[in-house]
C-alpha cells in the first residue's frame, strides 16, 4: 500500500514537472474551456424551453380554447422554421462581417450553411472570458458552433413573442410568410448592428447585454404594428377576452422564468462571476416585478390575480434582460418595480382607451418592458459590475443617451419594416383569418384539430 | 315517471346532493353548464375590470318515479335556496318509458332496485 502512494506521488510529480514545462512555451493553442462549454450548452437549451412550451404555454393558455392549438402550432413552426433560417444564412448575416459600406448594417454570406465553421473552432464573440489565439488576437472559450445554437434561440423566440399581438385572427400562410421575412429583414440586420463587432450600435457603446432592444423592443414593435394593421378581433369589446386556461398561463410564466436564467445569465457566453450576477438579478427583478403587479391588482381593483402575477414576472424579466449584465440588486429592485407600473398602467388604462386589440399584450408587456429596460440599463449600469460600463446614475449621462437612441432606432427600424413586410405579406398570400375561420376559431379551420376532445 | 331538470348554484350543490340522497334519490346525473342572463358578474383581466355576463350553475337530471316526485322537487327547493336572484330553475318532464339494460325490466321497475326491496323489506330502502 505504502509503495503504491509513493508510486502516485512520484507520478504526480513528474507529470506536474511535464506541464509546466508545456505552459513555458510562449505560442499555445487556444483551447476549449470545459466548464464554460457545459454552461453554454444548458443555457441553449433553456432557451428553447422559453419557446417551447413555455411560451407556447403562456399565450395558448390566455387564448380561447378554440385557438388555443394554433397558437402551439405558431410557437412549434417558429422553432422549426427559423431553427433552419438561422444556419441557412440568419447567422451569417446577423454576426457576420461583410466589407465596405454595408459593415455596420448587416453581415454577408461568408457564414451561409455555416460555411466556413470547423468544429474545432473558438467563438470569435465572448464577453468576459477571452484567451490569445494562434494569431495573436482575443478568441472565446466555447465553440463557435455552440454560440451560433445559442444565439439561433434569441432568433427562434424573438418573432414568436409577436404571435401575442396577432393571435386570434391570422391565417396560417400569411403567419408562416410574415414571420420568415420577419426574421430575415429585421431580426438580423438589429442583431448585427448591436451585436456583432462590427455593428454600429454596437460601436457606439449601446448597451444590451441579453437582447433588449435586438430582441423584446424589436418585437413589441412589431407587435403593435400588426396588432394595428390586422384590426381588432371579431370578437373584441375593449377589453381582454377572458383567458381559456389560466393554469397553462403559470405554467407557461413558471417555464419562462425558469428559461430566462439561460437567456440571460448564458449572456455573459461564459460560467463565471457576471453570469452569476445576471442570473441573481434576473430572479430578483421578475420577483419584485410579480409582487409589484400582484400589489397593483390588490390595491386598484380588490384581488390580487393570477394572470397579473405572471404578467408581472414576465414584464421583469423583460426589462432586466438588456441589464443583466451591467446592474446590481439596487438597479434590479427599481427596475422590476418600475416595468410593473408602466405594464400596468400601459395594459390596463392606455390600451382600452386607445383602442388597439394587442391580443395578448405583446407590445404592452414585451415592447413597453423592453423600453424600459434598455433606457434604464442606461441609468444604473453599475461599474461595480463591470468596470468598463457606468450608467447616469454613477455620473455617466452618455450612456443614457445611447441608450435612447438605440432604442429610438430599433424601434423606427422595426415599425417601417414590420409595416412593409406585412403589405407584402398581405399582397402575396392574404394574411387576416376569413371571418368566418375566425368565429368557427383557428384550430379547426387551420389545422383541422381541436384541444380538449371529450371521446376517450 | 317524471325527469327532474334543476339548474342550481355550484356552491350549492353539495347541500343539493346531500338533500337528495336523504329524500332516497340513490342516482342522478349532474354537469356544469353556462348560460347567459340579465346578472353579470364583474371579471378582471390585467387590471382590465369588466363585466362578464355569463353564468356558471350545475345541472342536475334526475329520473324518479311518481311517488317520490314531490320530495325530490322539495328537497332540491329547499337545500339550493339563497333567496337571492339566481338561485335556479327544476324543470318536471315526463317520462314515456324506462330500460334497465341488464335485466331488461321496463318501466317504473327499472327506476329502483326489487332484489333490494324485498331482501331488506324495509321501507326506507333508497330508491328512485
Amino acid at each position: 500500500m505504502k509503495k503504491n502512494i509513493l508510486f502516485i506521488t512520484a507520478l504526480l510529480a513528474l507529470s506536474n514537472s511535464t506541464l509546466l514545462a508545456q505552459t513555458a512555451v510562449p505560442a499555445v493553442a487556444p483551447t476549449i474551456n470545459s466548464g464554460d462549454t457545459a454552461w453554454m450548452i444548458v443555457a441553449t437549451a433553456f432557451i428553447l424551453l422559453m419557446t417551447i412550451p413555455g411560451l407556447a404555454l403562456f399565450y395558448g393558455g390566455l387564448v380561447r380554447r378554440k385557438n388555443v392549438l394554433n397558437v402551439f402550432m405558431q410557437c412549434f413552426m417558429i422553432v422549426a422554421v427559423i431553427s433552419i433560417e438561422w444556419v441557412v444564412c440568419g447567422y451569417s448575416l446577423s454576426f457576420g462581417s461583410s466589407k465596405g459600406f454595408f459593415a455596420p448594417f448587416i453581415g454577408n454570406f461568408h457564414w451561409a450553411f455555416l460555411n466556413n465553421i470547423n468544429l474545432r473552432d473558438l467563438s470569435p464573440y465572448f464577453i468576459s472570458h477571452s484567451q490569445i489565439g494562434l494569431d495573436g488576437k482575443a478568441i472565446g472559450t466555447i465553440p463557435h458552433i455552440v454560440f451560433i445554437m445559442f444565439q439561433g434561440m434569441f432568433a427562434v423566440i424573438t418573432p414568436a413573442l409577436i404571435i401575442g399581438a396577432f393571435a386570434e385572427r391570422i391565417n396560417f400562410k400569411g403567419f408562416l410568410v410574415f414571420t420568415i421575412l420577419w426574421s430575415i429583414f429585421i431580426y438580423n440586420p438589429v442583431a448585427h448592428w448591436v451585436w456583432s463587432s462590427d455593428g454600429w450600435l454596437s460601436k457606439l457603446g449601446a448597451l444590451d447585454f441579453a437582447g433588449g432592444t435586438v430582441v423584446h423592443v424589436n418585437a413589441g414593435v412589431a407587435a403593435i404594428v400588426t396588432a394595428l394593421l390586422l384590426g381588432k378581433r371579431r370578437d373584441y369589446k375593449g377589453h381582454a377576452l377572458p383567458p381559456h386556461n389560466i393554469t397553462y398561463v403559470v405554467m407557461g410564466a413558471g417555464l419562462l422564468w425558469v428559461g430566462w436564467f439561460g437567456f440571460n445569465a448564458g449572456s455573459g457566453l461564459a460560467a463565471d462571476g457576471l453570469a452569476g450576477n445576471a442570473l441573481m438579478v434576473t430572479h430578483i427583478a421578475a420577483a419584485a416585478a410579480a409582487l409589484t403587479w400582484a400589489l397593483l391588482d390588490w390595491f386598484i381593483d380588490k384581488r390580487p390575480t393570477v394572470v397579473g402575477i405572471s404578467t408581472g414576472a414576465v414584464a421583469g424579466l423583460v426589462a432586466i434582460t438588456p441589464a443583466a449584465g451591467f446592474v446590481g440588486i439596487p438597479g434590479a429592485l427599481v427596475i422590476g418595480v418600475v416595468v410593473s407600473i408602466v405594464c400596468f398602467v400601459m395594459v390596463a388604462y392606455v390600451k382600452p382607451k386607445l383602442g388597439y386589440d394587442d391580443s395578448l399584450d405583446a407590445f404592452g408587456v414585451h415592447g413597453i418592458g423592453g423600453i424600459i429596460g434598455a433606457i434604464l440599463t442606461g441609468v444604473f449600469a453599475s461599474p461595480l459590475i463591470q468596470s468598463a460600463y457606468s450608467g447616469a446614475a454613477y455620473g455617466n449621462l452618455h450612456q443614457l443617451w445611447v441608450q435612447l437612441l438605440a432604442v429610438g432606432v430599433t424601434i423606427t427600424y422595426s415599425g417601417i419594416g414590420t409595416f412593409i413586410l406585412f403589405k407584402i405579406t398581405e399582397k402575396l398570400v392574404g394574411i387576416r383569418a376569413t371571418d368566418k375561420h375566425e368565429a368557427i376559431g383557428l384550430d379547426e379551420t387551420q389545422h383541422g384539430e381541436t384541444a380538449y376532445n371529450n371521446f376517450d | 315517471m317524471k325527469k327532474i331538470e334543476a339548474i342550481i348554484r355550484k356552491s350549492k350543490f353539495e347541500d343539493a346532493k346531500e338533500a337528495l340522497y336523504e329524500a332516497g334519490i340513490e342516482w342522478f346525473t349532474y354537469w356544469d353548464v353556462t348560460g347567459l342572463g340579465k346578472s353579470t358578474e364583474e371579471q378582471i383581466v390585467r387590471g382590465q375590470v369588466f363585466q362578464s355576463n355569463y353564468i356558471h350553475r350545475r345541472m342536475l337530471s334526475i329520473v324518479v318515479r311518481d311517488i317520490n316526485l314531490e320530495k325530490t322537487v322539495n328537497a332540491i327547493l329547499d337545500s339550493a335556496w339563497t333567496g337571492e336572484t339566481g338561485d335556479g330553475k327544476v324543470f318536471v318532464y315526463d317520462i314515456e318509458d324506462t330500460f334497465r339494460i341488464r335485466t331488461r325490466e321496463s318501466g317504473p321497475e327499472a327506476l329502483f332496485n326489487k332484489e333490494e326491496v324485498k331482501k331488506t323489506k324495509s321501507s326506507e330502502v333508497k330508491n328512485n
